[in-house]
């Protein structure tokens, strides 16, 4: 079997989130019950006429000065002619000849080191609504909800080489969608989509196989099950003395296979034309600069001012700065525990962990309750030890943690006469270590310091335990 | 008192509510009656909602009773609508089985401009389907008559709103003009027609045929009618992107300035051959009449004419096979039921639209298609922008352009039904100014030796209606005093 390198690229789609749909004042928002978010214009009732959504180019903008393309100084919308029941007006209003933008590239982590991926286009169009398929095969609904809201199209150049690389690639894009605020980035819900073009060459050689088209991604994780499943595809193909036909496939995220699309769907004239009912849309420099003087901040410079701001190490930084959700997290947990690399432990041991299972989003702790526990450990008012109990209760009920210590009894022993008590206790009860500690083990020291704690269920202030246990021992020492 | 209304402007109907004199609903029911009475002649009506009508008319009454009417000189002047715009409530027809049981549920545009003006809606009228054809006869609701003479054709495809104003079913009425469908008809019917520049009326709640080419425009008894019914529904409308954020003159003040201060062009390609004896005579002796009163007269010439009929059939039918798509029996209208939503699609267009709306669909979707773009469409935006050009180096050497509005006057029903190319030459004087964005106005200027009428039109530069109207209104004088 030869070795094959694949060819890679990405088309992504990204809905913007926009208060309002691209073209009318329907809210733009996900998961309403069905059709309840429209009107005449998106449901493409005869005589309506689109008005663009200001804000929707705003944000395709900040993308494009993110990725350090060139946004053009007049682009054109165009229709995208097709039949479908969920395409009310019987053609999407995209752009084609005059894309919004050009140009610009993402940059991946390879294990080879840092890798541009080169992107082609970016451009503006509308969403379609969504059919929703009867289960008895008998009718088929449409829910126009969709239909309408603002999408960004991203077309990257054919640089990448590995299913790996295609999913940093895009796990690379949500980052930067959710850092510039403009998407939620999530594929299950469908804000963020993923076709791929791929083909594969024998290693080494220059021209490009055949390409096909894989459709239907709907996760990070299927996006590389789907790129590695048509390598293997097209590898078998190869290997056999075949030659691969061009075609768009289908991904079936539950049965980990790809079927090719029905030639009948695939064999579309989209007739693509200059939108009539649109002006051109002219953009000038002025805007393109206060878009750049207001843009949010990216990735890389919060690595930067964690590490200057906050005094994190370079690690630290980074993963906390991996998505903007848990950066925010971060800053917003910190400035209630005022201490930044306590915080940085805590999200980066406990919370990582949760997050594993779920998404930050929802978790139910906030970050002002993990400040708030952070505190009570710096205060002495819990043990580190406790705290993670308390913690667990947090991740389960999303209660304060004062409200849960005070609820348990959870709360640090720091009556000095009372440890003072337990320590009299614990020595007069084992007179032979203590005299071996008189005598010079002072390894034993942390032996009598883990009785008093096991006497006190582990509530006694360790600090103060210390304190008061050296006290007794010297005065023993003494007499 | 029995009135007598359907000879009266609109502003004269006007001016008899705001002296007291009769109300609206007088007014109301008299052109309503008018309406019934004629309309199993002409039909020049789809429909006509008479309670909706006399309710609009008893609250403008009570209104005014109460003082808190606004002044309007159209207040409680009937109006009627082209089917292919939106009112709230009714059919919206566009004359096609395709819509059949589909009600309106928004206001367009000019609607809400009318009824801010205090007019009353009486009507929907008919048209080709979907504003396609010259001649009215491209109708699910049968073919509009020319009230001067019923075995003629109104034109089209505004022939319903032409013939109710021409009828005295209502004293104004709207149509849409996409390559001449607003000047054609009030030329073959005798009225005056107005096609704006592009932009200056919304086109928000008008059914869309051509987009980057449709333009609503009022039909009217004579000019000062026009000035004012301009006036009162031009203007920018945040619900469409292409009208245009100018101010709206006042046309009525300054009509009385007429041609003072304007030249005439005249364009020697709309001269040549083909026009009918009678059109052309009729055109002479008003140039004949300008000169003599010293009025500045420059030959012009506009070489792309020879263009025009075919880059506007292309880019008009290219658009039009795109803005029809969402007819396909999901939403609204007609299904026509069958085992496979291909089926279904094809089942319900078949069926739904008539033969030239489907010939107009199949030439759009030919020009607008892979491997014929660059040959058809593409070539034809570049010629438009020529077109526009022509227009811009005539426009420097005169202030307005006359010719006849077309070749001939009313032909009869099937004299050109059969021959479709021979139906699109009615256009060949209007579609220029669509092409080029560019108002112009038909108005009457004689008739044929059997009675029939003969328009004039002007066409004028960008966003100068002003002087359309002025130049108009000066000829009708001039013709007037004979």
């Amino acid at each position: 079997m030869a070795e094959y390198e694949p060819v890679i690229a990405l088309e992504m789609h990204a809905q913007l989130k926009t208060a309002s749909k691209m073209f009318c004042a329907c809210s733009a928002s996900y998961g309403g019950s069905p059709n309840s978010q429209v009107c005449p214009i998106c449901l493409g009732m005869p005589g309506t006429l689109p008005v663009l959504n200001k804000r929707a180019v705003e944000f395709a903008i900040r993308l494009v000065l993110a990725t350090g393309g060139t946004v053009h100084p007049r682009s054109i919308f165009a229709r995208k002619n097709y039949f479908y029941p969920d395409l009310p007006k019987g053609y999407q209003i995209s752009q084609y000849e005059f894309p919004l933008a050009t140009g610009g590239r993402i940059s991946i982590d390879t294990e080879a080191g840092p890798k541009d991926i080169g992107l082609i286009r970016i451009h503006l169009e509308e969403d379609a609504g969504k059919s929703i398929h009867q289960e008895n095969g008998e009718s088929t609904l449409v829910d126009f909800n969709r239909c309408g809201v603002p999408l960004i199209e991203i077309v990257s150049k054919p640089d990448l080489r590995s299913p790996a690389e295609g999913h940093l690639f895009l796990l690379k894009l949500k980052q930067l969608v959710e850092y510039l605020d403009i998407c939620t980035g999530n594929m299950e819900e469908g804000s963020l989509r993923c076709d791929a073009n791929i083909s594969i060459r024998p290693k080494g050689a220059e021209k490009f196989g055949t390409r096909c088209e894989l459709k239907n991604m709907n996760s990070f994780r299927g996006v590389e099950r789907a790129l590695n499943y048509e390598i293997e595809r097209q590898a078998r193909i190869l290997d056999s003395g075949g030659t691969i036909v061009q075609q768009t496939l289908l991904w079936d995220e539950k049965a980990n296979v790809s079927m090719p699309m029905r030639s009948k769907e695939e064999s579309h004239d989209y007739r693509y034309f200059p939108e009539p009912d649109l002006l051109y849309l002219d953009i000038g420099a002025d805007w393109i600069e206060q878009i750049k003087s207001s843009m949010p901040e990216l990735p890389l410079q919060r690595r930067l001012r964690f590490v200057e701001q906050y005094g994190l190490p370079a690690y630290d930084a980074d993963v906390l700065t991996s998505s903007r959700s848990l950066a925010d997290y971060f800053e917003a947990a910190a400035a209630v525990s005022a201490d930044p690399k306590l915080t940085s432990n805590w999200i980066m041991t406990e919370l990582m962990r949760e997050i594993k299972e779920t998404e930050i989003s929802k978790i139910k702790i906030t970050p002002e309750n993990l400040g708030e526990l952070l505190l009570m450990i710096k205060s002495g008012e819990i043990s580190g030890k406790i705290a993670k109990d308390v913690f667990a209760e947090m991740v389960v009920s999303g209660k304060q943690p004062k409200a849960i210590v005070a609820g348990s009894g959870l709360t640090q022993i720091s009556d000095e006469s009372y440890i003072a008590q337990i320590i009299d206790r614990v020595i007069s009860a084992d007179p032979d270590n203590v005299k071996k500690y008189l005598s010079g083990k002072e390894g034993l020291f942390g032996f009598f310091v883990g009785q008093v704690m096991k006497e006190t269920g582990g509530k006694a202030n360790p600090t103060l335990v210390n304190k008061l246990l050296k006290a007794a021992f010297g005065r023993l020492g003494k007499k | 008192m029995e009135l007598s209304l359907e000879k009266l402007k609109a502003r004269e109907i006007g001016a008899l509510i705001a002296a007291g004199d009769c109300t609206c609903a007088e007014v109301a029911e008299f052109f309503l009656n008018r309406i019934e009475s004629l309309n199993p002649k002409i039909n020049a009506f789809i429909s006509f909602d008479r309670s909706a009508a006399m309710t609009r008319a008893e609250r403008l009454d009570s209104l005014r009773k109460s003082g808190k009417s606004k002044l309007s000189p159209l207040y409680g002047v009937p109006v009627a609508f082209k089917d292919n715009m939106q009112l709230k409530g009714q059919p919206t027809t566009c004359a096609s089985k395709i819509l059949t049981g589909h009600i309106a549920v928004y206001d367009a545009g000019i609607t809400i401009k009318c009824l801010d003006a205090g007019m009353i809606i009486v009507g929907k009228t008919n048209l080709d389907e979907f504003a396609m054809g010259s001649s009215n006869e491209n109708s699910a609701y049968g073919p509009v008559r020319n009230p001067i003479d019923p075995s003629r054709v109104p034109g089209g495809s505004s022939g319903g709103s032409a013939a109710a104003v021409a009828a005295g079913m209502t004293p104004l009425a709207f149509g849409s003009d996409t390559g001449g469908s607003v000047r054609l008809p009030a030329a073959f019917c005798g009225i005056v027609g107005l096609r704006p520049s592009y932009g200056r009326i919304s086109r928000y709640g008008l059914v869309a045929f051509a987009s980057s080419l449709d333009q609503i425009g009022p039909f009217a008894l004579d000019t000062k009618d026009m000035a004012l019914v301009l006036k009162a529904t031009a203007g920018y409308d945040r619900f469409d992107s292409t009208s245009v954020n100018q101010p709206v003159p006042d046309y009525y003040v300054s009509l009385e300035q007429g041609l003072k201060n304007l030249r005439i062009g005249i364009p020697r390609e709309y001269f040549g051959e083909g026009i009918e004896k009678a059109v052309m005579e009729a055109i002479d002796d008003v140039i004949r009449g300008l000169r003599s009163e010293r009025i500045e007269l420059v030959d012009i010439s506009l070489p792309t004419t020879k263009y025009c009929i075919a880059i506007y059939y292309i880019v008009a039918n290219a658009e039009a096979s795109s803005n029809l798509a969402r007819y396909d029996g999901v939403k609204y209208g007609l299904r026509i039921d069958a085992d496979s939503l291909i089926d279904m699609f094809c089942a319900t267009r078949t069926s739904g639209f008539g033969s030239e709306v489907k010939r107009r669909i199949m030439l759009g979707t030919y020009v607008l298609s892979a491997g014929y773009y660059d040959a058809y469409y593409r070539r034809a935006l570049k010629v438009r922008s020529l077109i526009r050009a022509d227009f811009e180096e005539a426009f420097k050497k005169c202030d307005l352009i006359i010719s006849p509005t077309s070749p001939s006057t009313a032909f009869a029903f099937g004299e050109r039904t059969d021959d479709p190319l021979k139906m699109y030459l009615s256009d060949v004087f209007t579609v220029a100014a669509p092409l080029a964005g560019l108002p112009a106005i038909s108005f009457p200027c004689g008739t044929d030796p059997s009675g029939l009428p003969i328009g004039l039109q002007l066409m004028g530069r960008y966003f100068d209606e002003e002087s359309l109207l002025r130049g108009a209104y000066h000829i009708e004088r001039m013709l007037a005093r004979g």
